[in-house]
């Protein structure tokens, strides 16, 4: 069942809602203050982790067990930093925070200083998003000059200063640690880990790296008392808490951002919020969150006869009807991801949809790895020439190959990122490839677009 | 002849190093605020990022060739991007390119004759709700129409 919420979208639809008094109308920076003025570290962490905010990235990670990993170090001071390079094919919802609701980023950073022991946050936001950078900076201002941020926000003795930082346009610096390195003015390559961000981070201090809705979404479980945010889920019990932003584009009828509660199922997500397939098309294929997820198709079912599977209740029931978790994404065999999914309809080539897919990864791949590097340039490569009409049956299973040999085998995720989706199109549109090779490029379509 | 910021931008520019707690964080946020001023990373541009940041020249070199959005020669007036990735491509990205292209009589990655528009493809511009979209110079154009093509290429041409 949708459940609506509006928590992180509060101020979407206010007139000048991107202003601080707009926030405060709505109890902005209520529980800044509160927290700020009567919470100590461990009870912030503490009551973080009952909230289950599964790290809004893609990654899904525990958000308060993070903030926990933080040990005060003696010499050295802790930071915390906000991911905002939102670049993954399909992914749009961190935008509408930035550009609607910015305050609400700010009061997260405060709660999330002082959860973790820092005194500085950079919010890290890719260049081209120039009108997001703008609305944070003037929320900063904004906060700055009520001192809300400062040497004494709310007269309280913890320093909080918040900075925003801009990319130069690389995908990578998504990744956590290739962001660390652009943050301190790098090249935009991912370090090795261990040591993880928490023990060395930005300028080689404990850092912690949250994705943007994830700390936006951290005043409103204080608002609510986090056990209780966090039972707005389906999948409350299973540890994946709260509400978040689900985007869906492609070949929907209304595509968009909506909050809801987590547990939303994709076919609600394509059918009642997105309005359903554009034009007179039948549904081909979801991307489920974010082109690094492999595809699902609508014929899929769900194969869990084992009670222990956390699938086990949907049993013999399509993917579709699954609620979109991080466990049970994961279970199902491609990932939650941002929760952004890109529809495609019968009328688009699925082939031309992977090639198209591909030649994004090999121009993003940073070059740091050989079998990222070379292995995104040759699967490309090899669908040159199949969605050319050149292409081979030899050819054809030399994608699998490949894609492979750069699973595992790669100092980031990019990789896994990459070769993911290459094997869920190669396995889930294995006929429609063989025929685009015997027909030399005849059997599609021939568009993506209807 | 030595690159130098205007008086305005070297206000900016004290801003930007009070930020961090080295030189070396602001090269990029420096290297972009040269480039809005110059159009592109020249050789001079660099030698000053470096000073400035107090890092080596070809680390700075190493930073702008790594990032896309740094022009390391010169571009057009205005800069068109054409985001091409899936959720624009499914929505026709590909018509708004070849429009594109034909209107202005230049291919991607090139500049008009008149040194007004450089056309070049983008990948994910984060506007996937809004496709297909195009982003000229720092403002994004949505949910396009061709016909809304034509009027902003119009434009560009005469501004």
């Amino acid at each position: 069942m949708i459940k609506h919420t509006t928590y992180l979208s509060r101020t979407y639809k206010l007139p000048d809602g991107h202003k601080l008094a707009a926030y405060e109308g709505v109890g902005g920076y209520k529980q800044a203050r509160r927290v700020l003025s009567t919470m100590k570290r461990e009870e912030v962490v503490d009551e973080l982790k009952k909230a289950n905010i599964r790290g809004r990235g893609g990654a899904g990670f525990p958000c308060g067990v993070k903030w926990s990993f933080m040990r005060p170090h003696p010499t050295k001071p802790a930071y915390l930093v906000i991911n905002a390079d939102e670049g993954e094919p399909g992914t749009f919802k961190d935008r509408t925070i930035m550009e609607l609701n910015p305050h609400s980023v700010v009061e997260g950073c405060i709660i999330g200083c002082l959860g973790i022991g820092a005194h500085a946050a950079y919010v890290y936001v890719r260049d081209e998003l120039h009108l997001s950078k703008a609305r944070l900076w003037e929320a900063i201002k904004e906060a700055r000059a009520k001192g809300y941020l400062g040497k004494r926000p709310f007269g309280v003795d913890y320093e909080v200063e918040v900075y925003v930082q801009t990319g130069g346009g690389a995908y990578i610096c998504g990744e956590e640690t290739a962001l660390l390195n652009s943050l301190e003015g790098r090249r935009g390559e991912p370090r090795f880990k261990p040591p993880f961000p928490a023990q060395v981070g930005a300028f080689g201090c404990p850092t912690t790296v949250n994705n943007l809705e994830t700390i936006a979404a951290v005043p409103t479980a204080f608002e609510l008392g986090c056990e209780e945010f966090s039972k707005l889920s389906e999948l409350h019990d299973t540890k994946d808490g709260g509400t978040r932003l689900f985007g869906v584009s492609g070949h929907v009828k209304t595509p968009g951002v909506f909050e809801c509660c987590v547990g939303l199922t994709l076919r609600e997500l394509v059918y009642d919020l997105g309005g359903g397939i554009l034009g007179d098309g039948k549904l081909l294929g979801v991307i489920p969150g974010g082109s690094s997820c492999p595809i699902l198709r609508p014929d899929e079912l769900v194969n869990a006869p084992d009670e222990k599977s956390p699938l086990h209740r949907w049993h013999g029931k399509s993917v579709l009807d699954v609620p979109m978790g991080v466990d049970t994404y994961r279970a199902l065999g491609t990932m939650l991801g941002t929760c952004c999914a890109i529809v495609l309809s019968d009328k688009a080539d699925p082939v031309l949809a992977f090639h198209n897919l591909m030649r994004f990864y090999r121009h993003e791949s940073c070059g740091q790895c050989t079998p990222c590097r070379e292995g995104t340039g040759w699967i490309e490569r090899i669908l040159d020439k199949i969605v050319a009409g050149e292409g081979s049956l030899e050819e054809l299973n030399l994608l699998h190959d490949v894609a492979s040999g750069i699973m595992g085998n790669t100092i980031c995720a990019f990789g896994e990122g990459a070769a993911m989706p290459a094997l869920g199109f190669v396995q889930k549109f294995r006929p429609e490839l063989e025929a685009y090779v015997k027909s030399g490029g005849k059997s599609g379509t021939g568009r993506l677009a209807p | 002849m030595a690159f130098a910021l205007t008086p305005e931008r070297e206000l900016e520019l004290a801003d930007i190093l009070g930020r961090y707690p080295n030189k070396m964080a602001a090269t990029i946020p420096v290297l972009h605020l040269c480039q809005d001023q110059n159009g592109w990373v020249s050789p001079e541009v660099v030698t000053f990022v470096a000073a400035t940041c107090d890092v080596p020249v070809a680390h700075v070199q190493g930073v702008v060739t790594f990032y896309t959005l740094f022009n390391q020669k010169p571009v057009g007036k205005h800069q068109v991007w054409v985001c091409r990735t899936l959720s624009c491509a499914l929505r026709g990205a590909d018509d708004v390119l070849h429009h594109c292209e034909k209107r202005l009589g230049i291919h991607v990655g090139e500049t008009t004759k008149d040194g007004q528009v450089t056309l070049r493809t983008a990948e994910c511009l984060a506007a996937c709700g809004q496709a297909p979209m195009m982003q000229v110079d720092k403002d994004y154009h949505e949910n396009l129409t061709l016909e809304q093509v034509d009027a902003i290429l119009d434009r560009l041409k005469r501004s």
